[in-house]
């Protein structure tokens, strides 16, 4: 069963035709081509896959399309300013906190949402809010380095 | 999964009507439900989306000092409550472990005691303190205790076309503390090997423990009471002696399986240990020094 279903993504209003079974996941990958929102465990364990609803992290591959109906939806392609990239983004690099690179977008994510609602995170609030985004490459340390040199403002 | 339709009702009769068709399923968080379905684990035509009814995500403190948390309310909106973290910091603080943030931001009380889960970890807490379930259905609605809803691992007592529509917090007593303890291999991201919630409430004018609840996880096939570990607390003085000697009698109360995530006898020591410390922290919130 198809319907046509309308929300804001990454600030553009979009209008776009989904399956029932769809998730938000296949919708912005499959239908709508933002690709840079990863799939990895498809139940909700890994975080690969993290997106923003109404500003607020969530597994898009545990939500159905059809929830997200005049909802505002944020994903990786949403967080640089054209060329300029995210704080988050930029310290990521500099601290080598990516290595495949997998779990990154999901990790801007769950970051980005952090130091929205907490601007000075402690490490201890850091590691809590990328719990629930798997890194098998870094140790996350290097990940928590940059989140917090993000929240300071880009110190190297 | 074959065709899969989607309702989003704004009142509960709609839901209520659109749950007595074919073969439609309640959503609340989804956090259980959409991969039960992708994975065939579960099977529906519809869904009926709860979180777009306004008192189904509605929080609010009744004249009595009572709550009714709709049942679709996410476990964030209850983390961030301020008054509700205050009154009953330990049902907070075990939603809290469900999972991680991307699934709090999704999971609800309803789903948690609905999905029927043995490591449920918000429901023990709930049933220590003797929260209730308001359902509403084709019949109209009735209201049972938490604990007579999961009756086996995934199902749920409710009749079909009925959903849980909130969940009823009893106002508290002067003096009374609840908490539930888990134990995970893990810290973060992981299922309760066993948990215990406990609660006592204290006479003001004796310090004797008035009431007493003892609730376990992931040591039978439904969160269960574990009476005999009540029937040592209630009557006496809270003192570190006989929190082990409840804990004790919880593990003898306990029927756990062995399976990856541990023994059967090792989910007994848990179980002893859990209670023994929930029933501290429970003394610690109501400022008693232990004997």
């Amino acid at each position: 069963m198809k319907t046509i279903l309308t929300l804001d993504v990454n600030g553009e209003p979009r209008e776009v035709l989904a399956d029932g079974r769809d998730t938000l996941l296949e919708l912005l990958r499959d239908r709508l081509g933002l690709t840079g929102t990863k799939e990895g465990c498809s139940n909700g364990n890994c975080g690969t896959c993290t997106v923003l609803l109404e500003g607020e992290p969530v597994c898009a591959c545990l939500v159905l399309a059809a929830e997200v109906h005049g909802a505002r939806v944020t994903t990786i392609e949403g967080i640089a300013t054209g060329n300029d990239l995210h704080p988050v983004q930029a310290e990521l690099i500099r601290h080598g906190g990516t290595q495949c690179g997998f779990c990154t977008p999901g990790v801007v994510l769950s970051a980005v949402a952090l130091l929205e609602r907490n601007p000075r995170p402690t490490d201890g609030d850091i590691r809590h809010a990328i719990a629930g985004n798997l890194c098998r490459c870094t140790g996350y340390d290097k990940i928590v380095e940059a989140v917090a040199a993000a929240a300071q403002g880009g110190a190297p | 999964m074959h065709e899969l339709g989607y309702d989003g009702p704004t009142t509960i009769d709609d839901a209520v009507a659109l749950l007595a068709q074919g073969n439609a399923r309640a959503l609340a968080g989804g956090t259980d439900l959409v991969p039960q379905l992708r994975e065939g684990r579960r099977h529906a035509s519809r869904v009926v989306d709860l979180k777009r009814i306004a008192e189904l995500i509605a929080i609010q403190r009744s004249a009595d000092g009572g709550w009714r948390i709709g049942a679709a309310a996410n476990v964030t909106r209850l983390a961030r409550h301020a008054e509700l973290a205050v009154a009953h910091p330990g049902l907070i603080e075990a939603a809290s472990l469900i999972g991680s943030l991307q699934i709090q931001n999704r999971a609800t009380l309803g789903g948690n005691v609905c999905n029927a889960a043995p490591s449920a970890d918000a429901v023990p807490v709930l049933i220590v303190l003797a929260a209730q379930a308001e359902i509403a259905g084709p019949a109209g609605r009735r209201i049972v205790a938490i604990e007579s809803i999961p009756r086996s691992p995934g199902q749920s007592m409710l009749a079909p076309g009925e959903i849980v529509v909130a969940i009823l917090l009893p106002p508290p007593a002067a003096r009374q503390a609840a908490r539930y303890l888990r134990m995970t291999p893990r810290r973060e991201m992981d299922i309760a090997v066993a948990g215990v919630g406990a609660f006592i409430e204290l006479d003001a004018a004796t310090g004797i423990i008035a009431s007493a609840r003892v609730a376990l996880a992931s040591v039978a096939p439904t969160p269960i009471r574990a009476a005999a570990a009540e029937a040592v607390l209630i009557g006496q003085r809270p003192t570190l002696e006989l929190f082990a000697a409840a804990g004790a009698a919880a593990a003898h109360d306990a029927k756990p399986i062995s399976d990856t995530r541990g023994s059967a006898d090792y989910r007994r020591e848990l179980v002893a240990v859990l209670t023994r410390r929930a029933l501290t922290r429970c003394a610690s919130d109501l400022g008693i020094p232990l004997p």
